[in-house]
């Protein structure tokens, strides 16, 4: 029972992440991809997060005595990788943007068809 | 002179958003082309200055290495800085024309397309320039958006799409890395390479560490295109602009390759990558199979710069098996190829850049009798050909000298075989360029001029530096020779 | 969005709210949490909350695209100038403690404020620029 509750959040992680992973491969829909890769990689932040994350721990801000602070090292990372999801998920539906005024769909299946017919 | 570390990344970084403001396209290329020169100037003197010091390490914001973030040079990635910014600056003087043209976006947004060069440079370089784990994943993103920007604006409607699959696969390759970077954190509680390198040794047999190798090189090799996670490449390159495949194929799948080297021989130990993980058993038949699978598929190919796009592939397996060999022979044939490579296919795309100046498409049908009608291009094409097959005198031919003789000191004389065998391929499928070009008839009712010499200067450029490599060997061969050693910890 | 004036009340009410937490985050963010990221997603989201309510139209002549242009690229010409400021007095790139010879933890505050204004203004700029992008799109 220990492994199931004591790495709570890692099992968190790891069904997020394969959940994400599978919609990104099986999705059909430009958008649900998207969806699903924004899935993908929040389950990365929050690998991040826990394993910053001390119980009990506070925020490191100066104070007079010493006391357990969580590593902020981590959180600070994260946020980054945060910055770097938004500009990945805007520069992604964009493109879906563009490309839903190309083609005219959003459909994997029928923009593949639509492109085997240019290529020919 | 001190802070050159610094104005290496910055200079490009700087000059992104002032393209960006300037509103005038031919300001924007301006201010952009002399500072990827200057780039290209600081990039020189780091790499004179590494090979008479020795490391060059440099601390931003003055927090010392461990702690803060630190650049730091050695013989290996200044060698891979000349390449980039080479390959940047070069590329980005012939830009002009085809971006002027053969690029969808309207006028007012053309700066955008430079602002999108600097940051996609800025990337690259600081990638290869760091020291510090989590910064290169940083920078890996920075050159990543922004090259799936500038593949977006392709005028073929593909390349939206071939733009969204290489934003998926890219994506997810950089997670990828994000996590193993996650992981050596937890396990060392640092993110600097070299303090990386002195603890990850201590922790090496624990289960964590092997994860995160794997999730590093899985994530690694999306970028870098090893086959079988090549599948974004060859429609992103095809797609593309001519001045953007010309790029990204000379330098981000070559940074990726750097990465890889980076995490193999200096974070890991070439011990623990190669003796306790047996990469080679693995890196080994995917490089063969790479090599085989992408020749084949190019031969089949009517578009030209899809044909090239396989045929990166089928050059990064060559890379790739030289690493593969982990030996001081191998790896100086791998980093290498990737100068040669990286010299290669920027001029055969330059050059088709100047075919579809002129014809519209790099369709194989189109380029019926180029040979007379632009025979300068053309000739920088055969030029191109010669060294990506590695026919004496030309660059290419020095990488396959040394990957053959690596083979063959490892005893791996079928490996050797193999890539003596696969040099007939690239022999086929440039082979069906040149017959077009060259033996049938220009289309009687259109006239085809050359292209303009803002076009061919550079092109022509890159085509003597490929005859000249193959000649004068010290900075290809005798760098690679002293960054394979630096790498493996060894005397040269 | 005439017939809901709760709605338009309120947002009247909680806007300049929403804007002075944003400047509070921003400058509050060298003591403790907050920061420059994080106030420019605040101030952003209170200029999509008012274009939600108020009208495309209105917020684009508020914030026109030529000055979010200017914004996105001046966050980063002035983190990266405060590095270059640095690195002439003497310091490293971004060596803040440069900044001020006499006092360099003075520098270091002055420092850090100037890259988070600048951080500040790239990342308000950049999202409400993302807003308009999609929104206006097919216009």
């Amino acid at each position: 029972m220990a492994t199931v509750f004591g790495y709570f959040n890692y099992w968190v992680v790891v069904v997020l992440m394969m959940t994400g992973f599978y919609v990104v491969i099986s999705a059909n829909n430009l958008v649900k991809k998207l969806v699903g890769l924004n899935v993908f990689q929040t389950s990365v932040f929050i690998l991040y997060i826990s394993m910053g994350k001390i119980f009990g721990g506070t925020a490191p801000i100066l104070v007079e005595q010493p006391v357990v602070y969580t590593n902020p090292i981590p959180h600070v990372l994260i946020l980054t990788a945060i910055v770097v999801g938004i500009a990945t998920t805007s520069l992604g539906l964009a493109l879906v943007v563009r490309i839903n005024e190309a083609y005219g769909t959003i459909e994997e299946d029928e923009i593949h068809s639509l492109s085997e017919e240019e290529s020919l | 002179m001190d802070h050159l570390p610094a104005l290496q990344v910055v200079l490009p970084l700087f000059c992104a958003p002032l393209c960006a403001v300037l509103g005038r396209a031919n300001l924007a290329w301006m201010l952009a082309l002399a500072a990827s020169w200057l780039t290209f100037l600081i990039s020189a003197l780091l790499l004179h200055e590494v090979l008479q010091q020795g490391v060059i390490s440099y601390a931003m914001g003055n927090w010392p290495a461990p702690l803060g973030i630190e650049y730091r040079i050695d013989s290996v990635n200044a060698y891979m800085l000349l390449i980039v910014s080479a390959i940047g600056a070069i590329v980005l003087t012939a830009a002009r024309p085809i971006v002027d043209t053969r690029i969808r976006l309207p006028e007012n947004k053309k700066p955008w397309f430079y602002a999108a060069y600097m940051l996609c440079l800025t990337g690259l370089l600081g990638m290869t320039i760091t020291g510090d784990a989590f910064n290169v994943f940083v920078f890996l993103e920075i050159s990543s958006l922004s090259s799936y920007v500038l593949i977006s604006t392709g005028r073929d409607r593909r390349a939206l799409t071939a733009a969204y699959q290489y934003l998926i696969m890219g994506t997810i390759g950089a997670t990828f890395i994000l996590i193993g970077i996650g992981l050596l954190y937890v396990m060392t509680g640092t993110l600097n390479m070299a303090d990386l390198a002195l603890r990850i040794p201590q922790v090496s047999n624990t289960r964590t560490l092997h994860v995160a190798f794997a999730f590093l090189t899985v994530g690694v090799g999306l970028k870098l295109a090893l086959f079988p996670l090549h599948l974004w490449l060859p429609n992103a390159y095809a797609y593309g602009p001519s001045v953007v495949t010309a790029f990204l194929s000379a330098t981000a799948t070559k940074v990726a390759i750097y990465i890889l080297l980076r995490m193999f021989f200096t974070l890991f130990g070439a011990e623990f990558s190669f003796k306790t993980m047996r990469l080679d058993l693995i890196l080994l038949p995917l490089a063969l199979i790479g090599i085989f699978s992408a020749s084949l598929v190019a031969i089949f190919q009517t578009n030209v710069k899809r044909m090239l796009a396989y045929s990166s592939v089928a050059q990064i397996g060559y890379i790739i098996l030289g690493i593969s060999l982990a030996s001081l022979t191998g790896l100086t044939a791998g980093i290498a190829h990737l100068f040669n490579h990286a010299l290669i296919k920027a001029t055969l795309f330059l050059a088709l850049g100047c075919v579809s100046f002129r014809v519209g498409a790099a369709k194989l049908e189109r380029m019926a009798g180029l040979g007379r009608t632009m025979p300068w291009t053309m000739a920088a094409f055969v030029i191109g050909g010669l060294s990506l097959i590695g026919v004496p005198l030309t660059s290419g031919f020095i990488s396959k000298w040394y990957l053959v003789v690596g083979a063959l000191e490892r005893g791996w004389w079928p490996v050797a075989m193999l890539v003596l065998l696969t040099s007939l391929l690239a022999v086929i499928y440039i082979w069906r360029v040149v017959e077009v070009a060259y033996f049938k008839p220009p289309p009687e009712n259109e006239v085809i001029r050359e292209a303009p010499l803002a076009l061919l200067i550079p092109t022509w450029a890159l085509a003597l530096a490929n005859l000249y490599f193959g000649l004068e060997t010290s900075l290809n061969a005798g760098v690679a020779r002293q960054a394979a050693a630096t790498l493996l910890g060894v005397t040269p | 969005m005439k017939q809901y004036a709760v709605l338009r009340v309120v947002i009247r009410l909680l806007l300049p709210l929403i804007l002075l937490f944003a400047l509070y985050v921003q400058f509050h963010g060298d003591f403790g949490p907050g920061g420059g990221f994080q106030a420019g997603v605040i101030f952003g989201a209170g200029v999509v909350l008012y274009a939600l309510v108020f009208g495309l139209h209105n917020a684009r002549t508020i914030f026109p695209p030529w000055l979010l242009r200017l914004g996105m690229s001046l966050g980063v010409l002035i983190y990266a100038g405060v590095g270059i400021v640095s690195l002439l007095l003497g310091g490293n790139f971004l060596g803040y403690g440069a900044l001020d010879a006499h006092h360099p933890e003075h520098g270091q505050h002055l420092g850090i404020l100037l890259v988070e204004m600048g951080v500040g203004i790239t990342v308000s700029a950049v999202m409400i620029s993302i807003f308009f992008a999609f929104a206006w799109r097919g216009r």
